[in-house]
């Protein structure tokens, strides 16, 4: 049974994009801190912490999550991928490719966030309809697109268009 | 929005998280989505917390002759997509698209929203509708006894809610589950859940449940009453309206509330029957 005494740092290992990762924190350093200040991944970003505008969104064994909304120690042994685990050695993945072709990002600050949470979409119901992406979407607070662009890519590499 | 410190305990048993229990300070860690948030705003500061998601066995959904059996840890996404779930209880399938987002489905589980006690939240209003028997380390609680006010339970500071079980409807239950929010995913300004059992053209069984509307999730049992001595929806809706006591806030007023419990009980009650065998 693990204990972790308030205050104090302690070790969290877990695979990060492939690789094993590990580094100290206290109980109630937030996964997205930890990930960004203690790991040096900066791809996932951080914007209201209370799990709201899904910035942080990254994947936890293969479901979308909210980084704000779980301590680093609780993903103690689990596998995490983050944008920086999308883009292939050529380059965009099809998904990061067909946000930039629609403009699907303007500042780019919730784009990280968004794409985590469409890659669980397609890989869990690749046959999604413009609807049921726009209720992911939901999920997303972008103020620069409109979303439209958004939209526009996912029904693209939905094989919607 | 950093949460103050805290101590933290993973235990690999539901005994051993009793144990550690008790304290007035610690508290259980479910999936963390209302807790870990309350905790950033600094609005709660347990001295332990109790992450319960390393014990085994409690997130799965079984069948058995009694009806279905939801373990406390399974996700609102789990459920979403539970092919049981969709067979026997078509209404909960439905009700999760108004729970949050994918990302907040896919951590946060049922028997942490039940345990949160959120009054304007989904899953406390469905346990009440569907006259759940919460299973906790000591008893079980019927869903109807089981809030005490808003965000207060029942349950001791040492108990853990672990099963959530769901007795069968008759068959031929019609169901309704009616949402109104700010925005997709927002916590309900108000909600409506009615079932409705059909014997010839007479209504043998009926449950009317507001959410948003009350302190606690809420039977509106003069509108149960009315609807099976054969009032018309419309009246059984105006019905539902005087049994409501919404507060106002920014989101809108107790007038509004009230008003919206009686278009959703109305489109509620409509489906139900709809849908009744």
């Amino acid at each position: 049974m693990r204990y972790l005494e308030a205050g104090k740092k302690h070790t969290v290992r877990f695979t990060l994009n492939g690789r094993v990762v590990e580094g100290d924190g206290e109980p109630r350093l937030l996964l997205s801190d930890f990930l960004r200040q203690t790991l040096g991944a900066f791809g996932t970003h951080v914007g209201c912490e209370h799990g709201s505008c899904g910035a942080c969104t990254i994947q936890v064994d293969g479901k979308a999550v909210r980084s704000c909304l779980l301590y680093a120690v609780q993903v103690e042994g689990k596998t995490l991928n983050t944008v920086e685990s999308l883009a292939t050695p050529d380059g965009l993945n099809d998904l990061q490719a067909a946000m930039q072709k629609h403009h699907g990002l303007q500042c780019g600050f919730c784009t990280p966030g968004i794409l985590m949470s469409l890659t669980q979409l397609r890989a869990d119901e690749p046959d999604a309809d413009e609807a049921r992406i726009r209720d992911v979407l939901s999920g997303h607070i972008c103020r620069c697109t409109g979303y439209d662009g958004i939209v526009k890519a996912a029904l693209d590499v939905f094989g919607k268009v | 929005m950093k949460p103050p410190a805290f101590e933290y305990l993973a235990p690999t048993s539901i005994e051993a998280a009793v144990a550690a229990l008790g304290g007035e300070e610690a508290k259980v860690l479910a999936g963390g989505q209302s807790l870990v948030p309350m905790m950033n705003f600094r609005l709660l500061a347990p001295s332990l917390l109790v992450d319960i998601s390393r014990i085994p066995g409690l997130d799965d959904i079984r069948e058995d002759d009694d009806g279905l059996r939801i373990g406390a840890m399974t996700k609102h996404h789990q459920v979403e997509t539970s092919h049981l779930m969709q067979k026997h209880f078509p209404i909960v399938t439905a009700t999760m698209a108004h729970v949050a987002h994918l990302a907040i489905r896919n951590r946060g589980t049922i028997g942490g929203s039940l345990c949160h006690g959120d009054p304007a939240a989904e899953w406390p209003g469905l346990a009440l509708l569907l006259n759940a028997q919460l299973k906790t380390t000591r008893r079980v609680i019927p869903a109807g006894d089981f809030y005490e006010g808003a965000l207060a339970t029942d349950l001791a500071d040492d108990e853990i809610l672990t099963e959530i079980q769901l007795p069968s409807l008759a068959p031929g239950t019609g169901w309704g589950f009616e949402e109104m929010a700010r925005r997709s995913g927002d916590f309900a300004l108000a909600a409506v859940g009615a079932t409705v059992h059909l014997s010839g053209d007479t209504v043998a069984e009926a449950r009317i449940v507001a959410i948003g509307a009350h302190e606690t999730p809420l039977r509106l049992t003069t509108a149960e009453g009315l609807l099976k001595d054969r009032a018309s929806i419309a009246a059984v809706a105006v019905a539902a309206m005087d049994e409501v006591s919404p507060n106002s806030d920014l989101h809108g007023s107790a007038d509004y509330r009230r008003h919206l419990v009686g278009v959703l009980t109305r489109r509620a009650l409509t489906a139900a029957w709809e849908r009744a065998a």
